[in-house]
């Protein structure tokens, strides 16, 4: 059983403030404390970061070597974290090619690397994506403007479990010679999905 | 602690469906993939979200044709899935 998480935001946001006045009364968090904690983590939480990442390994092999081995070590070396929740997360990084193109979900709620991507979009957590994007990603990204050619095959990565995931896209034609700040700008958070091509 | 399965093997998907709450989509049940590798050892959340007791246990990253999930596509759809949740592809009726 897995709720669809459809339904009145504000019910669901009285639910929470319930919730957190009751561990308030009851002493189990500190409420300063919680919200130093939430909105430290959300000013950190951003795609500029996942964006560093592609640029940065864009530049430097070595790099992008060690982000697809083993992403939790290698964002140290940018300064970032997968950590800032109850846990730190694993992440995987998983690299498009000319060949395979990569595309994230949850199918069972909305699991999302929220450190490196910032909030998930809202129809990231739809239904209609959730169900639709393993079972027709093709159609799914041309309605998001994205025609991937017809000889590229397509890898949907579930995040249901524990691991986070991020798509590595391929460079752009004619980006030779661009400095890390420009390559950064040229990646969106759609592409970090797998929805755009960047 | 020894893990079932490893990288190459097929494995299936259990049918079981389970009247609490469960980690294993409905989409992928009985359906037969392929293990890419181990992704770590957590406790099974259908224990856990019973407050029953749940020791860390392997969890495999398997990759499943459309074709087998839906009866068409040519993508593929790969999935982090406990051990409880898979059998060995060979056991025939495995439930």
């Amino acid at each position: 059983m897995s709720g669809d998480h459809v339904g009145p935001a504000a019910t669901v946001a009285a639910r929470v403030r319930h919730l957190e006045s009751l561990l308030e009364q009851r002493g189990l968090i500190d409420p300063d404390g919680l919200d130093r904690a939430l909105e430290a983590f959300v000013a950190r939480a951003s795609p500029a970061n996942g964006a560093r990442l592609v640029a940065r390994a864009w530049l430097d092999d070595e790099f992008c070597a060690r982000l697809l081995a083993d992403a939790d070590t290698a964002l140290p070396e940018l300064g970032l974290s997968m950590g800032g929740g109850l846990q730190t997360q694993r992440l995987i990084v998983v690299a498009n090619t000319r060949d395979i193109h990569n595309v994230i979900v949850c199918t069972l709620c909305s699991c999302y690397p929220i450190a490196l991507l910032g909030p998930s979009p809202t129809w990231y957590k739809s239904e209609a994506y959730r169900s639709r994007v393993v079972r027709e990603p093709r159609e799914v990204l041309r309605e998001f403007g994205f025609v991937l050619d017809p000889s590229v095959k397509i890898n949907v990565w579930d995040a249901s479990a524990e691991t986070r995931y991020l798509v590595l896209p391929l460079r752009p034609a004619g980006t030779e010679g661009l400095p890390e700040d420009a390559l950064t700008a040229l990646v969106t958070r759609n592409g970090l999905i797998g929805v755009a091509p960047v | 602690m020894t893990e079932k399965f490893s990288a190459g093997d097929k494995v299936r998907a259990s049918r079981v469906d389970p009247p609490h709450h469960t980690r294993l989509p409905r989409y992928v049940r009985g359906a037969i993939g392929t293990v890419l590798n181990v992704t770590g050892r957590h406790p099974l959340p259908d224990n856990r979200a019973r407050q029953l007791a749940a020791e860390p246990e392997p969890v495999y990253a398997v990759r499943f044709a459309a074709s087998e999930l839906f009866g068409e596509g040519d993508h593929t759809v790969t999935i982090e899935l406990w051990e409880s949740y898979l059998r060995p592809a060979e056991l025939a009726g495995a439930e």
